[in-house]
């Protein structure tokens, strides 16, 4: 008995290696991309996005693959690097001859990929909510445009709560610079006044908001509603809630409302003090809709760990994944060039119970949900807009890029087509 | 006029039969049909739209039934949920995925659910502090002082005709002199919206020197409309007083932040002081040695789950233990073979820090993890309106202030220290006296080390628990250590202070990036004009270096 259970494993390990190495010499598979940081200080948000990549991939394999050929993914691993995410994706391009790629995080990472995408021609997925102002040939959007996320929540704050100055507190790089500016311009447009307007930066990894707090405090006891809009990013996020909880800053007076602290970010941290601040995504874990439900439990078996959370980007390739199958399937090929066609107008079940489309602009509509921080590290669902928002490449809220506009069909084909002097200026993003 | 005060009168009753009510005056009457008519009302608490749920809300708040408390408290907790199927709002407590509901009046059980068949009433921050606000009110007549002095305090947002009638009525059987005060508070500023003139002034009087920040809002709108010419002048007198003294406490707190920073900065930097300042070594992964002291803090806590407020006693030797040992490692292992050679230490070092990231990352996994903190060291010490301490703040201070006098003492007064200092001032000479070097280092190494652990055991309370956490703080460590003067440990000391309070007193017109950037540069300068930093060591090895 015990023999033959030896046999058996070996035969395991031999079929399992031949598993593993078949791929490098069969022409069956199509090959996919992950260009994820598994190291570095990123690693802590892109793994998991990892991850989702390769239970996505193991799913539709299970389905039969695409156009009968089996998926094949290729992990790399840029370590939050940015040039090396450039260098990570000519090699997963020229040497893996992969035929999409689903990654990146920050929007530098994006920034640094971007020039080499569009040279070989390929296909690229960005699944992170950023700072728009950018369309390009051969990248997909499929996070949000500060149209989606944050003018929405501007908006909820305005008129549901009635909060009338704002303090917009950002990471000192390019996604809360641009959001902000566009906000500030926004807040402007709606006749909110210079001195009602509070913005501040901080280094990445700042951990001492003492002073900060202090005078978000201050700012707030002036008699008038006052909200914090926040474009902090990643780590930062702790100390910043811890310090607000310190101080006695009760959401109740003045809410929190976050860009960048989903699921994920909540699960490291003790949230009883921060029971009440908010956060604006497409996507939440306590989202009510059959699919969800099916896809967290794939999730936690796929992962192994029934306490592991689903969060927004994660529904963002979610989306991309299966439009960029259906796309393939309706060309008929995985070559970059056919998908970048037929990818447009695609559209595929959310998470959320609804349907996202891809727009001409390279971006997708999605519904904007507003949760409320729960002590059990959930966001409980308390608004969302009456229908799917389409993403905005150009923000109308901005002087240079309120003329623009994107459409990748033909015969326009242009990512930044101004309207008024009917130019598609020559840069490709 | 008449009309109106029949309606505030009215209003009135209404609020002086709640407060029968809580005073342990039950109406009888408690019938059948009356709690069918409060369920129906509860009933309606599962609509989405928050305004009509706020309506139904405020009705609940001013029902006249001894569960009104209990209702809004479960509330608030988000214990109240709806049978889908009967459409009936319950209480139900979760327990692993499964919801036990009972009803609200008679308790009686009502069923086990699973997820999808009930839904959580859901809440906003507007109902929630309709919520907290209406409970504050029934704890004005709460046994407890304290209790009664925050219930008062949380009124003074929502001041109205309301409230201001309560207090009238409470002041008069208030016992406790503070709650009484700002009970006076509340109605003096009501007050200061009052048709009399000299009513107004009575009422600024009062107020002067008040730092509540809704003192300040009223008498600034008082300044702007006022008719009487009197009460304008008045009230800008007393807003002048305010603001001179809200100026004199943001200097104090600016001044506690920096000291509070600073502490923070030399508790990252006082081990790197032990093991760059004495021994000579640059140690590029004693962030790491930090960041494993913060990972013991969650492992004990881990450990001891039902201990939260003591585990950190607990984690204090622990993490000095774990990041003394692998601090031992590291200079038997490595750095010992490297000595008289700092380039190759120091990348030698930095290596050993990518290493332990990546070994931390594989077993804890690259997500933060949560230490929480325990409940001594949450909120703050509220001194007045404006000037408030956070206990983890001071806590962490005075714990930098113990560390720092422990490794004078150990320096200063135990034999291991005399050899430390014997060995860093003269190795040769020290050897000739029969000191073992070798160990001396070792131990060194160990002491600075460990010392980072207790550091991270601080640092976990305040930032991320994450691979990461050491890389933070490296720079800024040895900026304090080269600042403050190599190898003297009063240096450093002196040093984290003055850079601590210089950065919080440039932020607020800088900013924190460029504070950040300032500071660096100005230590540039400095070290360009004193190269061996604030105090300078004296002796033979300095003049060798």
């Amino acid at each position: 008995m015990k023999l033959f259970k030896d046999i058996s494993k070996v035969a395991m390990v031999a079929s399992l290696t031949l598993a593993v190495s078949t791929p490098t010499f069969a022409a069956d598979t199509i090959k996919v991309g992950i260009l994820h940081s598994l190291s570095g200080t990123m690693a802590i948000s892109e793994t998991t996005l990892k991850d989702t990549m390769l239970m996505l991939i193991e799913d539709q394999n299970q389905k039969g693959g695409v156009l009968g050929k089996q998926l094949e993914a290729v992990v790399v691993d840029p370590a939050s690097n940015w040039p090396l995410f450039a260098e990570k994706a000519r090699g997963l391009i020229e040497k893996d001859n992969v035929d999409a790629i689903f990654g990146s995080w920050t929007s530098v990472s994006r920034k640094s990929v971007l020039p080499v995408i569009e040279e070989l021609n390929s296909v690229f997925f960005y699944p992170v909510q950023y700072e728009g102002e950018e369309s390009s040939k051969n990248v997909f959007y499929t996070g949000a445009a500060p149209n989606q996320q944050a003018i929405p929540a501007v908006d909820y704050l305005m008129n549901d709560i009635g909060v009338e100055r704002w303090v917009l507190a950002g990471t000192d790089y390019v996604y809360p610079r641009t959001t902000n500016k566009i906000l500030k311009a926004y807040l402007k447009s709606k006749g909110v006044a210079d001195s009602d307007i509070m913005i501040n930066y901080t280094p990445f990894g700042h951990s001492d908001w003492q002073t900060i707090v202090a005078d978000i405090k201050s700012f707030g006891s002036e008699g008038k509603q006052t909200a914090v809009v926040s474009t902090i990013n990643g780590d930062a996020n702790v100390p910043f809630y811890k310090e607000l909880g310190n101080q006695d800053i009760d959401a109740s007076d003045i809410p929190v409302v976050a860009f960048s602290v989903g699921e994920e970010e909540l699960s490291g941290l003790d949230t009883t003090p921060l029971v009440g601040h908010l956060a604006a995504w497409n996507y939440f874990m306590s989202v009510d809709a059959g699919v969800n439900d099916e896809f967290i439990e794939k999730w936690t078996a796929f992962i192994g760990d029934e306490n592991r959370v689903t969060n927004d980007p994660m529904e963002a390739h979610y989306i991309g994944f299966n439009m960029w199958v259906k796309a393939v399937e309706k060309a008929g090929s995985a070559d970059p060039e056919a998908v970048q066609e037929a990818i447009i107008g695609i559209t595929t079940p959310n998470l959320s119970g609804g349907v996202s489309a891809m727009m001409p602009n390279h971006h997708i509509t999605k519904p904007v949900l507003i949760g409320e921080i729960q002590d059990d590290g959930q966001f409980d669902i308390i608004w969302e807009t009456a229908g799917l928002v389409a993403g905005d490449a150009w923000s109308d809220f901005l002087p240079g890029s309120k003329d623009l506009i994107s459409d990748w069909r033909s015969p326009l084909g242009c990512g930044n087509y101004n309207v008024k002097t009917a130019k598609c200026s020559g840069q490709n993003y | 006029m008449k009309f109106k005060n029949f309606l505030s009168w009215q209003r009135f009753t209404s609020f002086l039969s709640l407060f029968f009510l809580i005073a342990g005056v039950f109406s009888p009457l408690q019938s059948f049909a009356k709690e069918e008519n409060f369920q129906e009302l509860l009933n309606q608490l599962s609509t989405k739209d928050f305004s009509a749920k706020f309506n139904v809300i405020e009705e609940i708040a001013l029902k006249n039934d001894p569960k009104t408390q209990f209702i809004l408290n479960s509330l608030l907790e988000g214990k109240i949920y709806l049978i889908k199927s009967t459409k009936k709002v319950v209480f139900a407590l979760k327990e692993n995925n499964k919801y036990t509901t009972t009803g609200l009046f008679k308790n009686e059980p009502l069923g086990i659910f699973t997820k999808s068949e009930v839904s959580k009433i859901r809440i906003n921050n507007k109902i929630r502090k309709k919520i907290k606000t209406s409970l504050a009110l029934l704890d004005l007549t709460h046994p407890d002082e304290s209790t009664r002095l925050t219930a008062v305090k949380s009124t003074y947002k929502s001041i109205n005709k309301e409230v201001f009638n309560i207090m009238q009525l409470l002041l008069k059987t208030e016992e406790s002199e503070d709650v009484r005060n700002s009970m006076i508070v509340v109605i003096s500023i009501y007050n200061l919206n009052s048709d009399n003139p000299s009513e107004r002034l009575r009422a600024i009087e009062i107020l002067e020197g008040n730092l509540e920040p809704i003192v300040k809002v009223q008498l600034k709108k008082l300044i702007d409309n006022d008719l009487d010419k009197g009460v304008r002048l008045k009230a800008q007198k007393a807003v002048e007083a305010i603001d001179s003294k809200i100026e004199m406490f943001k200097t104090v707190e600016t001044l506690f932040f920096g000291l509070s920073f600073g502490s923070v900065l030399i508790l990252a930097a006082i081990g790197l002081a032990i093991t760059f300042g004495v021994m000579g070594v640059i140690n590029m992964a004693h962030g790491e040695l930090i960041m494993l002291g913060a990972y013991t803090t969650y492992v004990i806590q881990l450990l001891m789950p039902n201990h939260i407020d003591i585990s950190i006693f607990a984690a204090i030797p622990a993490a000095f233990i774990v990041s003394g040992l692998v601090g031992i490692a590291i200079e038997r292992g490595i750095i010992r073979h490297l000595y008289g050679r700092p380039l190759e230490t120091l990348l030698a070092t930095f290596g050993v820090s990518l290493v332990l990231q990546q070994i931390v990352r594989t077993i804890f996994s690259p997500l933060n993890r949560s230490v929480s903190s325990p409940e001594w060291m949450s909120g703050a010490w509220e001194i007045n309106g404006i000037l408030s301490l956070t206990w983890n703040r001071l806590y962490i201070l005075v714990f930098c202030l113990i560390v720092f006098a422990g490794l004078i003492i150990v320096l200063k007064k135990t034999s291991l220290g005399l050899q430390v200092r014997a060995v860093s001032q003269d190795r040769s000479m020290a050897r000739a006296m029969g000191v073992r070097s070798n160990w001396v280092d070792a131990m060194t190494f160990g002491l600075g080390s460990g010392v980072a652990g207790i550091a991270g055991v601080a640092l976990s309370q305040l930032t991320n628990v994450g691979p990461n956490l050491g890389q933070a703080y490296i720079i800024d460590s040895f900026m304090v250590v080269v600042f403050g003067g190599v190898g003297n440990l009063w240096g450093t000391l002196i040093s984290g202070f003055s850079l601590g309070v210089i950065n919080k007193f440039m932020e607020p017109w800088a900013g924190a990036v460029l504070a950040k950037v300032l500071i660096l540069i100005f230590i540039i300068l400095f070290i360009q004009k004193r190269p061996r930093g604030l105090f300078p060591q004296k002796g033979r090895s300095a003049e060798a270096n």
